[in-house]
């Protein structure tokens, strides 16, 4: 049995090494709020009260192409959408916790802390203070988050453009599944939501990022019958 | 932009985040739909992937020689062999950076 400090280190741990694509991520998504000429308080605000990478530059970017408020409202709820699968795939391990702590918890559930603590939590399903790692993951992405975007709001872009570092997201993503690519049923899951986010890119309120996975995983879903 | 179209959107970002740990248990899910969910990050993360890749600032796709794409098939190797995240990220980083600034891609 890990102690609750244990979990809470491991959690932060597992999810260091995505730093190296939060950060530079978080710069640009500060940097473009205020290039775009909004109020900076407005702009970090939403780090605390939204807390969603992609999501956040959409409403920036959006709003100051003349989209109405409602408009990008909504992309954001659409955006976001993706939360619910993580929530459902997090709730068995996070069942025994209380109302309350389920409630904080919450607000901590991020891509890269969800796929980290989910690794961990497939393979160490008997520990009893599981939901510490999961506080590791996603409060460090949290701080990293807040003092990212916060320096990209005060000192501008100074990650220069050239270097491509938003290329870094789609390789943090790359190591986290890139494990699953000897699996063939997951390899065919994946094509199935790559190929559909290109398809579907776009789609109205950016909803290609939900409708890819709900194709994908209707795609598990046969795999799976056929299976049997 | 306000105040009012950002708490809105964080109250609903919120909701997506706490609707399925805080309000549903986990009785309510079938066995079927349990073993669905295990597909969860195959299914999720390749819809970031591949746009991030393919499509460009613009929202036009890349051409087919895009050194973005060398890059990433580099990363996938060596995220596959090396099971190292900070490899896998520096590795494509690295290879796209020789390809542009070194090769002029």
């Amino acid at each position: 049995m890990l102690t609750k400090k244990q979990l809470l280190t491991k959690g932060m741990l597992d999810v260091a090494p995505h730093m190296l694509s939060v950060i530079p991520f978080g710069i640009i998504c500060g940097a473009i709020g205020i290039e775009l000429g909004f109020n900076p308080y407005l702009v970090y605000g939403m780090s605390i009260i939204i807390f969603g990478g992609a999501s956040q530059i959409v409403f920036l970017q959006l709003l100051s192409g003349g989209a109405s408020a409602l408009i990008a409202v909504t992309s954001v709820g659409v955006i976001n959408t993706r939360h619910l699968l993580y929530g459902a795939v997090l709730s068995e391990y996070l069942e025994k916790l209380s109302f309350i702590k389920k409630l904080l918890i919450s607000y901590l559930v991020v891509d890269q802390g969800f796929a980290e603590s989910n690794k961990f939590f497939a393979k160490n399903k008997s520990e009893e203070y599981l939901h510490y790692h999961l506080i590791g993951t996603g409060g460090t992405l949290w701080v990293c988050w807040q003092i990212a975007t916060l320096s990209g709001i005060i000192l501008g872009s100074f990650v220069p453009e050239e270097l491509g570092l938003k290329f870094a997201i789609p390789l943090t993503f790359i190591a986290i599944v890139v494990h699953d690519l000897k699996k063939i049923d997951h390899v065919i899951v994946m094509i199935a939501c790559g190929l559909s986010s290109l398809l579907f890119f776009d789609a109205p309120f950016k909803s290609y990022i939900i409708i890819s996975p709900i194709i994908a995983l209707v795609v598990a879903a046969l795999i799976l019958r056929f299976k049997k | 932009m306000s105040w009012l179209s950002i708490i809105l959107a964080g109250i609903i970002t919120y909701l997506t985040r706490m609707t399925m740990i805080a309000l549903v248990s986990r009785d309510m899910l079938g066995a079927r739909i349990k073993a669905v969910l295990a597909y969860v990050p195959s299914a999720v993360f390749p819809a970031i992937i591949f746009p991030g890749i393919f499509i460009s600032d613009y929202g036009t796709f890349i051409e087919v020689n895009d050194p973005k794409i060398f890059a990433a098939i580099i990363a996938i190797v060596v995220g596959y062999f090396s099971k190292n995240v900070i490899a896998t990220i520096l590795s494509g980083l690295f290879s796209y950076w020789m390809l542009i600034f070194v090769f002029n891609f």
